[in-house]
Order: structure tokens, then sequence, then C-alpha cells
């Protein structure tokens, strides 16, 4: 492989997708694929051959197009037409109006996705650029979108040292939640002694309602390969691993492919461009344990061990799998790096606010009408996120909090909707960043209730190696029980403060020392609801029970 | 120093122990492997008895005790056989708030069975999932392996009696 050849397999790819004039756009990621658009797909097809277009209409599976609430989602395509129609809720039944309305000046109305909303227009797109655009299953067509050419540009044009310092200055920051700053874990393990070094990739995406690795896995793996072997090169590393959870056999399918079509072309192998660099990727699937998302655990993970986390330092990029020097990101950090690469630090660095650079990928969930995959710039308002791009609250309904950061995060209430989204504010009104989970509630949730929601998940993923997150996640989840059961005193809320504080101080690793956040925000903005649960034996949101006072009443 | 002994064979001629024995292979019959040979195990037999555990076990020279820490560690092995038809409701946060509590309990009532349970007849398994990832079709089930969004107590239920009673 070299520039020639990747010149000519974009070429090629071109030159095969001339003739067609028309293309229809499905979306086959996990989302749409879940309402049924592989039987839209295989409809459209039938239908293209039907209508005997096949010359110059052609069917394509492509990525995540983000608004997944509205799925399947079909895009049609017309050259010389700058505007494409989406169209959005298609069934099989829809795909013969859909074909025979292609390349007419009529689309068809009744299911038309007007996309010169907000929800569209608001987004900047650099990790999803590809998603929705691209069929991932096929090398080709991420070559043709410049892929693999950042791979290129570093190993014949850049040295080690320069790729870490293109890294730091663009200031991109671990999109897994901590927000570390990328270039200086680079540089730490490009330090790191031995000959031998790892490049791990994180996909092992457990926090609940976050769904933005598995879409980029799924809409893009190439974007994510090319990021790593990147990343292999600046370190030194010879040897990649994605941990990506046994629960996204699609990912995972995905991925097996790319890798293969990678090493096929000798994008990834020994030898890649004709330099010394040789860095292989293989894939180990996770089984389902929260904690492997801590770097450490997930090492474990990878060794066949029990996911348990053990303490830092000394850290990964020192002595890590296998204890050798290690570098672990992301999904969404490596997929940041090949635009960077390519466009420069000084344009990634103009994007986003002061501290925090680029762009973040949400998942909106909950109580909003646009759920679905956003990217948005760093430093845009919740509010704007809220109303504008999610559209607002359903039913007329009042918003209450939105959740990020899933179990480590918090609730933010109204008051802050017009916070600017980075990684500082958020942690100042006491949640964080998170892997961009981004859950909206409204009236109709009672926030004693998620807090206690959120307990239950960590003290069923605590791994029950230290005792504070062990038995204190058990002890607050019970407090927490007995608040919404009404049968709690104001000193079981005493109690669960205190508890707060010791996991937060004691516990051994980011589950529970973040394991509190949820009940902290809660009771520092909704502290009415946990004291009208304990004095007046009441809900006020009217989802607990209170089972506990009725008896109480009723004895 | 000392003697290599030979490889442990299967436990029986099942076809199936030849995909194990391969990933095994696969892996060099390296210890650090655990983790992928469970999952070659459980998907093929659809879970970890055993006979299983003890094979893989001998196989990658892991003491069992540690095989069995391991499979029950995670979430995703499985060491009871699962019905005929499994429904999985996911508990992620995004169905949580859309109403995922009602559908369990509405299964749990019709069925008499608890999350992690199969019914006396060994037609249904109820299993609960962390987060099944769509959460944009909130609240999301998974019906022998197809998943279904937007669902509602009594389209869920209905879903299921016709698996189970068809």
């Amino acid at each position: 492989m070299n520039h020639e050849r990747l010149l000519e397999i974009a070429t090629a790819e071109k030159e095969a997708q001339a003739p067609f004039t028309q293309t229809i756009n499905v979306c086959v990621a996990a989302g749409c694929l879940s309402s049924g658009s592989d039987k839209v797909k295989e409809a459209l097809e039938k239908e293209v051959a039907a209508q005997g277009k096949k010359e110059c209409c052609k069917v394509r599976g492509v990525g995540c197009m983000g608004l997944c609430a509205q799925g399947p989602l079909v895009e049609v395509k017309v050259k010389d037409k700058p505007q494409s129609v989406m169209y959005q809720n298609v069934t099989a039944e829809d795909a013969g109006e859909v074909v025979a309305s292609v390349g007419t000046e009529k689309p068809v109305e009744r299911l038309v996705c007007p996309t010169d909303v907000p929800f569209f227009t608001r987004q900047k797109k650099i990790v999803l650029e590809n998603s929705g655009v691209i069929d991932p299953d096929r090398i080709e067509e991420y070559v043709l979108y410049d892929g693999y050419t950042g791979l290129l540009k570093v190993l014949t044009t850049m040295q080690r040292s320069e790729v870490i310092d293109c890294i730091t200055r663009s200031g991109l920051r671990g999109r897994g939640g901590g927000g570390f700053p990328t270039g200086l874990k680079w540089a730490t393990v490009a330090k790191g002694r031995g000959d031998r070094k790892y490049v791990i990739c994180n996909a092992d995406e457990g926090d609940p309602g976050a769904f933005m690795d598995r879409s980029v896995l799924e809409s893009d793996p190439h974007r994510v390969l090319e990021g790593m072997a990147i990343a292999g090169y600046a370190v030194g590393a010879q040897q990649g691993y994605i941990y990506c959870r046994a629960e996204y056999p699609l990912a995972v399918k995905r991925l097996k492919t790319a890798i293969k079509q990678a090493e096929k072309n000798g994008l990834l192998g020994n030898n890649i461009f004709g330099t010394t660099f040789s860095f292989s990727i293989d894939i180990r699937l996770g089984a389902g344990a929260f904690v492997c998302g801590e770097e450490t655990a997930l090492i474990h993970s990878i060794q066949g061990q029990r996911g348990q986390p053990r303490p830092r330092p000394p850290f990964p990029a020192e002595r890590g799998l296998w204890d050798k020097p290690t570098l672990i990101n992301n999904v969404e950090t490596f997929a940041n790096v090949p635009p960077i690469i390519r466009n420069g630090a000084e344009w990634y660095a103009g994007i986003g606010t002061d501290k925090s650079k680029g762009t973040k990928v949400f998942a909106l969930a909950g109580r909003i009408r646009n759920t679905g995959l956003i990217e948005v710039p760093m430093g845009i308002t919740l509010r704007e996120i809220v109303y504008d791009i999610g559209g607002g609250i359903p039913d007329d309904r009042k918003f209450k909090a939105v959740q990020t950061g899933g179990p480590s995060g918090g609730c933010i209430p109204e008051q802050y909707l017009d916070m600017q989204v980075d990684y500082d504010s958020l942690m100042k009104v006491g949640s964080i960043m998170g892997s961009g989970g981004m859950i909206i509630m409204d009236e109709t949730s009672c926030m004693v209730d998620v807090a206690k929601f959120f307990m239950e998940f960590c003290k069923s993923e605590s791994c029950g190696k230290c005792i504070p997150c062990r038995v204190g996640t058990s002890q607050m989840y019970d407090l927490l029980c007995r608040i919404t059961d009404g049968r709690a005193t104001l000193e079981d809320l005493v109690m669960l403060e205190e508890m707060c504080d010791l996991l937060k101080n004691t516990s051994l690793c980011g589950l529970g020392m973040t394991a509190p956040n949820p009940i902290l925000t809660t009771l520092r903005y909704f502290r009415n609801e946990y004291t009208a649960h304990i004095e007046q034996k009441k809900c006020l949101a009217g989802v607990c029970s209170n089972k506990g006072a009725l008896e109480e009443v009723a004895k | 120093m000392s003697t290599v002994t030979a490889r442990p064979a299967p436990p029986s001629q099942d076809k199936r122990w030849k995909l194990v024995e391969a990933t095994i292979r696969r892996h060099g019959f390296q210890s650090h492997s655990l983790i992928e040979c469970l999952h070659t195990v459980q998907e093929s037999f659809g879970y970890l008895d055993e006979q299983a555990l003890r094979y893989v076990a001998s196989a990658l020279r892991v003491p069992l005790s540690e095989v069995f820490g391991v499979a029950t560690f995670y979430h995703f092995f499985t060491l009871k056989p699962k019905g005929e038809h499994t429904c999985v409701v996911c508990m992620g946060t995004a169905c949580y708030i859309k109403g995922a509590p009602a559908l369990l309990t509405a299964v749990e009532e019709k069925y008499g069975v608890k999350p992690g349970e199969t019914t006396a007849d060994g037609k249904l398994s109820v299993l609960t999932a962390r987060c099944i990832g769509s959460c944009g079709l909130a609240p999301a089930v998974v019906l022998d392996g197809d998943v279904i969004g937007k669902t509602g107590t009594e389209d869920f239920v209905n879903r299921i009696e016709k698996k189970v009673r068809g």
C-alpha cells in the first residue's frame, strides 16, 4: 500500500459510483434496524429492479443519520441537486412509492422528514461526518472520503513527537468522560520504557442511556481503526485491542469486517505504507460489567480475569496490559484523531470553548421529542440542545432536569439551562460530561426515584473489591428505598449525606467515587422532593408508592 | 522442566465442541483467552454448565475456581439454560423513565417469573438488560433476538403470548 494505491482505490470507487445518478440511502445502524430498516432496504432494492431503474439508481445501506426516534430513515439523493430528501418512518410497503418518486419533482409528502430544522442545521459533524453517508461495510467508501490519508500523513511526513505535539495543540480531551488531555496521555505512554506497548480502545459503553460509541462503530468503523493506528505510531505500540461490549453484536461484526479489509489492503499489519511501522488490532469482547470501563479493570478483563480495578499509580500509561505501557482512549477520542491530523491542530482548536475544544457527540433520550444521536460544538448551551435540537418536551409537559454522565453524573435543573456545555461547567454544577448520554426528564419523573435507579445500578455493578463501594452502595440503596417507601426519617437523610461523603473519598476506583453524584445533585437541586417523601409521605411526581407510610396509617 | 501433558479432550462428541476447541487453539491455549472461550461456549450451547467450565479450565490450565469466578462475575454469562423463548426488558435510564418497570411488572404478573428466571414449562425466560443502546426507541424490549421499540404493556404481553402459545 502506498499513496498511489490509496488514490487508485478512491478513483475506482468514484468511477464505480458515477453511473448512478440517483442513490437511496437506508440507515442500517442499530436504531433503525430494530425498527425494520433491513426489510425496507430489501423492498427498495426489489422495487428498483421492478421499476427498471437498476442502471441509474442504487440502494445503499449507510450508518446512523441521527434521528433514531423517527426510524427507519431513508435519504434520496439525486446528482446535480444540492438538496436531498429525507423520509422518516418508512415501511417496506412504502418502497414502491418512494422509488417511483426518485428523480421527479414530487417527493412522497406524507413521509418527508424536514431537514431544514435545528435538529440538522445546528449540529457540527466531525466524528459523525461519515455517519449516514458511507456504507460501513466497505473500506472503499471510507477511502473515497479521505480515509486513511491521516495515517499516510503521519507515517510518511511526521515524526512521532510531531504527532503527539499536534494532538496536544488541538486541545483534544478524553471523550470517555474524564476529560484528561489526550496529548498528555500519549506523551506519557511514548515516554514509557520497554519495546512492547499497547493501544486499547475502550468500547465498553456500559453507561445506561448512551449509544454514541455504538453508533460510531456501526457507522464508521474504519475511522476508529485509523485513529488507533495513528496513536500506535505516536506512542510506539505494535498491538491494539478494541474492548467492545458483547451486547453490541452488530458493532463487533462491522469491526471484524473492517479489520479484515484493512489488513487485506495493507493498512494494518506489517510495514504499513511501506514504512517500518507495523500495527495490528484485535477485538476483545466484554461480558457485561460496567466497572470494566475503568482502565485497570478493563486491562484485567482483557487478560481474561475478573474485571476488578487496582490502585493507581502506577497508571496504565506506565504499567498497563501485561505490565507494559498502555494507552487507553475511548472510541470517540480515537474517532477525532484522523480529522485532526488531516486538517491540523489549529483547525480543531478553533472549535469549542477555551478549555474544551472540538465537538461532542450526545445520545439524546428520555422525555424529549427528537431522540437520537447529535454532535454539537463544545460551548453550546443546554437550552439549545434541549429546545432547539431536541425539539422540547412532548405533551406540553414541563422540563425538570437533564441527566448527564450516567451513574457517575448528575441531574442538572432548569436554572442552569443557559450554561455552556463543556467539561468544566458541568463539573461546577456537580455533574460530569461523561461519555455523552443525555437523558431529559420532565415533571413525571421523581428525582428520588431517579437517584434510587442509579444507586441500584451502582450497587449491582460494584465489583466488590473495596468495602466503601461494596457495602456503601448497598446501604445507600436501602436508605433511598426507605425514603421512596415513606418509612424514612430526617436522620436517614443525614446518614445518606454522610455516606455520600464517605464513598467519594474512600472508594478504590471511579465507580465508587462517583456513585454518590446522582444523589448529591438531586439533594442539591431537588431537596424538597426528598423532604416531601420524608415529612409528608408524598411523592411530588406521583411515582413512588409510599406504601410503608400507608401501612403505618392502616395500623 | 515440566513435561508437556496432553491437552484434554472435549467432554463429548457433540460437534459444537469443535467451535470451542477452535477458539482455544486460535489463542494458543493462553490463559488470557478465558473470557473469549467462555463466550464461544455460551454462543454454542446457550449457557455454561459445569462440564464446560471444567473443560475450559483444564484446557487453559486455569484453576476451576478462577473460571467459576470469572463466569459468575460477568453478567453476560449464564450458568442456567434459557427457556424456549427469551424476552429481555431494557432497564436503561431512557427506558426506565419511559415505563420499562411497568412492562416488567406486567410480565412478572402474567407468567409468575422474576427477572433471570424461566417459567416452569421451560417456555419463557425473562431477563433484564442494563441498556441495549436503543434509547431512541424507549421503552425497548428484545424478544427472541428482535428489538421491539416504543412498546406498551398490552402490546408487549400480546407479543409474548403469540410466541409462547403459538
